[in-house]
């Protein structure tokens, strides 16, 4: 008897010791989360300028742009090897927080500095003011999983999305819906809405479109967290677009770039279906007024959701890159010019448009043309 | 010490049992000295996770409904309707998933240590311990991509034929309900009881088991008037055991559940329940200032209904024990 209990034991040894190396490797996993690169030597002529730089660059702030840093940090680092580049996904809230602390030299958000923030932002920005940029630009599809329907896109209106969505429609072969889609046929099958369980900009960014675009069918205000309970979700956008996958007759909302396989709505626009492309959504963006504060330096577009301008996408996301445009360092001065610089450069936003990296849109040469005025005017405060 | 050197000893002779005893008594201080510190260590280790607890939650407890309204997913009147539903949630989770872990344990654990050939008995229980040993996001990638369709069907079939009772009511694809959730717990925790279960049930006094089949008692009857009265606290303490991991697991229910913040007895309609765990594990990345001192203070929530069902357990071990048939 002792015998077997000493060698079960061992076994219950054996497994603990498992379950902590598994905990190790997963915990490695996790301390992985900060994107940053230093790369090896490269030299460019026409970069010499930026290979002179040297130090480190920090930045932390909203998810959704994480990938498209990944992409801009390693190449940045081939033009500039000296600088080491991160970006922390902290969020939004975070990164503004982090950011007017102190703590970053910029900052990553989905939503743009409030009065008080800005306020806030020239203390930390040593008497300058703070420089928003609106550097990623992301059309959000709305994807539905029905394999039966042979259409490459079906046609809705934001009032029928928003019934949709708050459970006014539930059938495909609804009358609202066939008549936005002649000659399709379309299932006789229960609609399944699903929504970010988190909190998330794509959220905030579909709700308002909703709010501002379905004529009163959508009577809920913008917010970042979902409005409805008892509804099917997923976290984050692989678990909203794995919730979607799972069920025929569902129907979801995400970043452009990971609609895979799913069907994609064209949204009405005026009197046209406007499906989602990178040109449609750079389109809405240039078609938008800027907000009431925005100065030169701030370049905060008040969205236009309701717009008919033909060809534009109003289901954008617009992540704002902040920075200051007075720095006590020079080498941060520099640094922060120089990474910018090249983000907002046709190169990096053509970077960021590649599927595999984050399918962005690339701004528009207009808007570039105000966004690196306001990045070359950033000066060093003694 | 004898067989080296024989002579010293004879010398010796007088004087051993002293430096003998000396010698215990230090080795035996030393052990008694850094036992006692291990035990102090956990009760340090307890004390400093409460400290931690109470001290970053104290902002959300002392604040006003109106400041915590200022954050942007709480839409709750107070801290504790946010996280009464929270630990409705988990409490239902968890015990469903004992509900579905437990009988098959005692099944399990019976079956190695009764019934099963020896070696059959050896490799069940290595596949058991294995089953222990897989990390918690597997179990929710198991449950979220293969198991969650696989009870689709059965779903279905239930929401059809037995809708009339509202537990089964209302189902909706993809299956990520709480029932969902609460099998692949039941999964998770069911190695741990099975391991502790089959160890109680081996020390059941072989004399015990004799004079049950002497006395003319089946396979059957033996187990269940030898083992089973005899492993009863045990399989308590196992259960309460596994009922601790399904109560704060985070990653198989952040993965499968579609969460919701109710008081809902629908099992397979989505987005009703949201476990404390989950929830911290989902607000946590993106949460600031006090919004994660209201995650904190779910977080207390969850620690002191740890301690609650741990002390509940002990409590009806030391009630049976007195009739369980182990003295």
């Amino acid at each position: 008897m002792g015998k077997t209990v000493k060698r079960v034991n061992n076994r219950t040894l054996a497994s603990i010791a498992l379950v902590g190396a598994f905990a190790a490797t997963l915990t490695a996993c996790g301390a992985d989360a900060t994107t940053s690169a230093t790369t090896g030597a490269s030299n460019d002529a026409s970069t010499e300028a930026a290979a002179d730089l040297s130090g480190n660059l920090a930045g932390a702030g909203a998810t959704s742009v994480e990938k498209a840093m990944g992409g801009w940090i390693a190449k940045f680092g081939e033009v500039a090897p000296d600088v080491t580049v991160s970006y922390e996904g902290v969020g939004s809230g975070g990164g503004r927080e982090q950011f007017l602390a102190g703590g970053v030299q910029f900052a990553g958000s989905d939503s743009a500095l409030t009065a008080e923030e800005a306020a806030a932002a020239v203390d930390r920005c040593f008497g300058g003011e703070a420089i928003e940029l609106p550097l990623y630009i992301s059309p959000i599809a709305v994807v539905y999983n029905l394999p039966g329907v042979d259409a490459e896109h079906l046609n809705m209106s934001p009032a029928t999305i928003a019934k949709i969505f708050s459970g006014q429609i539930t059938t495909w072969n609804d009358p609202a819906i066939a008549a936005e889609n002649e000659g399709v046929t379309l299932p006789a099958l229960a609609i399944v809405p699903v929504n970010r369980s988190d909190e998330s900009g794509t959220t905030k960014n579909f709700t308002d479109y909703l709010a501002k675009a379905s004529e009163g069918a959508w009577t809920y205000e913008a917010s970042g967290d979902w409005p409805i309970s008892g509804t099917q979700s997923g976290n984050g956008t692989s678990g909203l677009i794995d919730t979607v996958s799972g069920a025929e007759g569902a129907i979801g909302y995400a970043d452009a770039s990971r609609a895979g396989d799913l069907g994609t709505v064209a949204l009405k626009v005026g009197d046209e279906y406007v499906p989602f492309s990178t040109e449609a959504a750079a389109k809405v963006v240039d078609a938008s007024p800027r907000a009431d504060d925005a100065t030169d330096k701030r370049l905060v577009v008040k969205l236009d959701r309701t717009t008919t301008e033909a060809g534009a996408y109003p289901l954008v996301l617009i992540s704002y890159s902040i920075a200051c445009s007075a720095y006590d360092d020079a080498a941060d001065a520099a640094n922060v010019k120089a990474f910018l610089s090249y983000v907002a450069s046709p190169e990096g936003q053509e970077l960021a448009s590649d599927a595999k990296v984050a399918g962005s849109a690339p701004i528009s040469d207009s808007l570039r043309t105000e966004v690196q005025a306001a990045i070359d005017s950033i000066t060093v405060q003694g | 010490m004898a067989v080296l050197s024989p002579a010293k000893t004879k010398q010796n002779s007088e004087d051993e049992p002293a430096v003998k005893r000396s010698k215990g008594g230090l080795v035996g201080r030393l052990f008694h000295g850094l036992s006692a510190a291990a035990g102090l260590t956990i009760l340090l280790t307890l004390a400093a996770v409460a400290g931690f607890l109470v001290l970053r939650a104290w902002p959300a407890l002392t604040a006003s409904p109106a400041e915590l309204q200022e954050i942007s997913w709480f839409r709750a009147d107070s801290l504790l309707a946010y996280v009464g539903p929270l630990i409705f949630g988990t409490l239902l989770a968890s015990v469903i998933a004992l509900l579905v872990a437990v009988p098959l344990s005692v099944g399990i654990a019976l079956f190695i240590s009764h019934y099963a050939p020896r070696r059959l008995a050896q490799g069940l229980g290595y596949i058991i311990d294995l089953l222990a040993a897989i990390p918690s996001v597997v179990y929710g990638l198991w449950g979220a991509l293969w198991l969650a369709p696989a009870l689709n069907p059965i779903f279905e079939w239930m929401t059809s034929a037995l809708g009339f009772i509202p537990l089964f009511a209302g189902y909706q694809p993809p299956a990520k309900n709480i029932l969902t959730a609460s099998i692949v717990l039941g999964v998770m925790i069911l190695p741990i009881i099975t391991a502790v279960a089959r160890e109680v049930f081996l020390q059941t006094p072989r004399l015990h088991e004799e004079a049950a089949l002497a006395l003319g008692a089946t396979r059957w009857e033996m187990v269940r008037m030898a083992v089973l009265p005899f492993g009863r606290s045990g399989l308590i303490s196992a259960s309460m055991l596994g009922l601790g991991r399904a109560l704060g697991e985070t990653m198989a229910v952040l993965m499968i559940l579609s969460p919701g913040f109710l008081y809902s007895f629908f099992l397979l309609k989505p987005g009703q329940h949201q476990s404390i765990a989950a929830n911290i594990a989902a607000k946590f990345p993106e949460a600031s200032g006090l919004s994660v001192s209201a995650l904190i203070a779910t977080g207390l929530a969850l620690f002191v209904i740890t301690l609650a069902v741990n002390m509940f357990a002990r409590w009806i071990i030391s009630r049976r024990s007195e009739f369980s048939g182990a003295n």
